[in-house]
């Protein structure tokens, strides 16, 4: 079992051992003194840290998170880390993550495309230590190749990939096969793991720039 | 090689009170690399420590892309259908007056290509008599009205999704933009059954069909789609289908919930798998 990353921790609620962090609550999850209830089922970066990856985020972390939806996980990931850059191009959960980003100072929203990093490059900074993607989309190896340019030499990429967007007919083995493949072209791949029975056919992934 | 200047961040020469100004350089500056910012933008006395940086890149984030997405959420469709229609009439007196153009340069000078690239090229020709003025007059004109349908494709590109994300997400911005179009809106676009989607932009065929002078068209504008296009004559009709049905509802919930749904865009992928693998089947089957 590694270590959490500072600011992640188990704590009680009604009496399980359950994933937390500290900070305003944002999705009207249980609280416990100050901290709040991180839901792994809903969240895959949840899931990989209860699965005991070794993810390299260390608490304090500089990180730009991909596919920020609503910003259920990323409120989390602002919790523990130091300045996050949230990216999501649907405008209507945008609205809401702004309202998290509101309450979290060092958590800066961005309505932009991940495929498109010229267009947030401006305002993302360089030499990052982690980027966290989970945008569920086809061609998800190849949104971390392009956004490779933000990451330290020594920063990890931490990935949740969904076969079912990549192809929906395929076994999701081969599907996986697939994204690490082509991952490889520009990085080194430390772990990966099922996220199963949480996230049915996902597999987390993180990574090195190489 | 970077020079000491480099690409600008979005804070470069923005007076950080003027709120439009830093939205605009948040919204729509470009720069490959990404640098230090927070680094650089104190060296450059643009803010006094890190930690101001990043308070004011907070102040900056929020707001603009709080404006950003209310403004997206405003985005009409109306608009939409306005931009295509526009899109495809610049195109297409574009292609007329080039060919024109260059029919009549043809006449005056050696060497011109032919279409836009002739009315590109007779544009750039000296006229030596009054004729020649009006005709290389007019090649300028036809490649001025190109230049002006490629803005308002990207602009359609930019709006559509904001519009219709399913729907543009599936069908590609300007085939959503254009189905959009052909329904008066999306809203009634969200009202037709997915039959009559199938065949929206084949009207003609569909009289003609009617009147009992045709068979029944399989597509309309949908055929520009891959699905349709790219799949062997006999099963484009099930592929036309499959497509118009999930057009049909992808159009629904942008229209009832706005919201990007995942499970639409699968089961189409599913369902044109299924599709093809009929011909692939059949292919092996068949013994070439
Ligand atoms: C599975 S959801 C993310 C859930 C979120 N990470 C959480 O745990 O709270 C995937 C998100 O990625 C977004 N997305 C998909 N493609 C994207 C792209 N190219 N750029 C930015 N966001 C994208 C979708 O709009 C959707 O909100």
């Amino acid at each position: 079992m590694t270590d959490l990353p500072d600011g992640v921790a188990y704590r009680r609620f009604d009496g399980e051992r359950r994933l937390a962090t500290r900070g305003p609550p944002v999705y009207g999850e249980p609280t416990a003194s100050d901290w709040r209830l991180w839901d792994a089922g809903r969240s895959k970066l949840g899931a990989t840290l209860a699965a005991g990856l070794d993810t390299g985020l260390t608490g304090g972390d500089r990180v730009l998170y991909l596919g920020a939806a609503s910003g259920t996980t990323v409120s989390h990931v602002a919790d523990f880390a130091g300045p996050t850059y949230a990216v999501e191009f649907a405008p209507r959960p945008v609205r809401d993550l702004v309202d998290v980003a509101a309450e979290r100072p060092r958590l800066f929203p961005l309505l932009a495309d991940a495929r498109r990093p010229e267009t947030y490059a401006h305002v993302v900074e360089s030499g990052l230590d982690a980027v966290v993607q989970d945008v569920a989309t086809r061609g998800q190896a190849e949104v971390a190749l392009r956004n490779r340019r933000f990451l330290a030499p020594d920063g990890r990429l931490v990935l949740a990939v969904k076969a079912r967007s990549e192809d929906v007919t395929a076994a999701p083995e081969d599907a996986f096969d697939e994204v690490l493949a082509r991952l490889r072209d520009g990085y080194e791949v430390l772990a990966t793991e099922r996220l199963a029975p949480r996230h049915d056919a996902h597999l987390a992934v993180v990574a090195r720039p190489d | 090689m970077a020079d000491d200047s480099g690409e600008p961040g979005w804070y470069e020469g923005v007076d950080p009170d003027d709120a439009g100004r830093v939205r605009t350089q948040i919204e729509e500056g470009t720069t490959d690399e990404p640098r230090d910012w927070p680094g650089l933008a104190v060296e450059s006395g643009f803010t006094a420590d890190e930690d101001d940086y990043y308070d004011r890149l907070h102040e900056a984030t929020t707001a603009a892309t709080r404006e950003a997405a209310r403004e997206a959420g405003r985005a009409d469709d109306q608009q939409l259908k306005h931009s295509i229609r526009a899109m495809d009439d610049a195109d297409r007196l574009a292609n007329e007056l080039a060919e024109r153009a260059v029919e009549w340069g043809e006449s005056l000078f050696d060497g011109v290509p032919g279409g836009l690239d002739g009315a590109r090229a007779l544009a750039d020709r000296d006229p030596a008599t009054p004729a020649a003025e009006r005709a290389v007059s007019l090649a300028a004109e036809a490649t001025r009205l190109a230049a002006e349908a490629t803005a308002l494709r990207a602009h359609v590109e930019r709006t559509a999704p904001a519009v219709a994300p399913n729907l543009a997400e599936m069908a590609g911005p300007v085939l959503a933009a254009r189905l959009i179009a052909l329904a008066g809106g999306l809203e009634p676009l969200a009202k037709k059954p997915s039959g009559t989607v199938q065949v929206l932009g084949a009207e003609d065929a569909l009289f003609a069909h009617l009147d009992g002078r045709a068979p029944s068209p399989k597509h309309g504008v949908i055929f520009a789609h891959e699905a349709v296009r790219g799949t062997r004559p006999e099963d484009r009709g099930s592929a036309a289908r499959a497509l118009a049905g999930k057009l049909a509802i992808a159009a629904r919930v942008d229209h009832y919930s706005g919201e990007r749904r995942p499970s639409v865009h699968e089961d189409l992928r599913e369902r044109l798998a299924t599709i093809r693998a009929r011909a692939d089947d059949e292919g092996a089957g068949g013994g070439g």
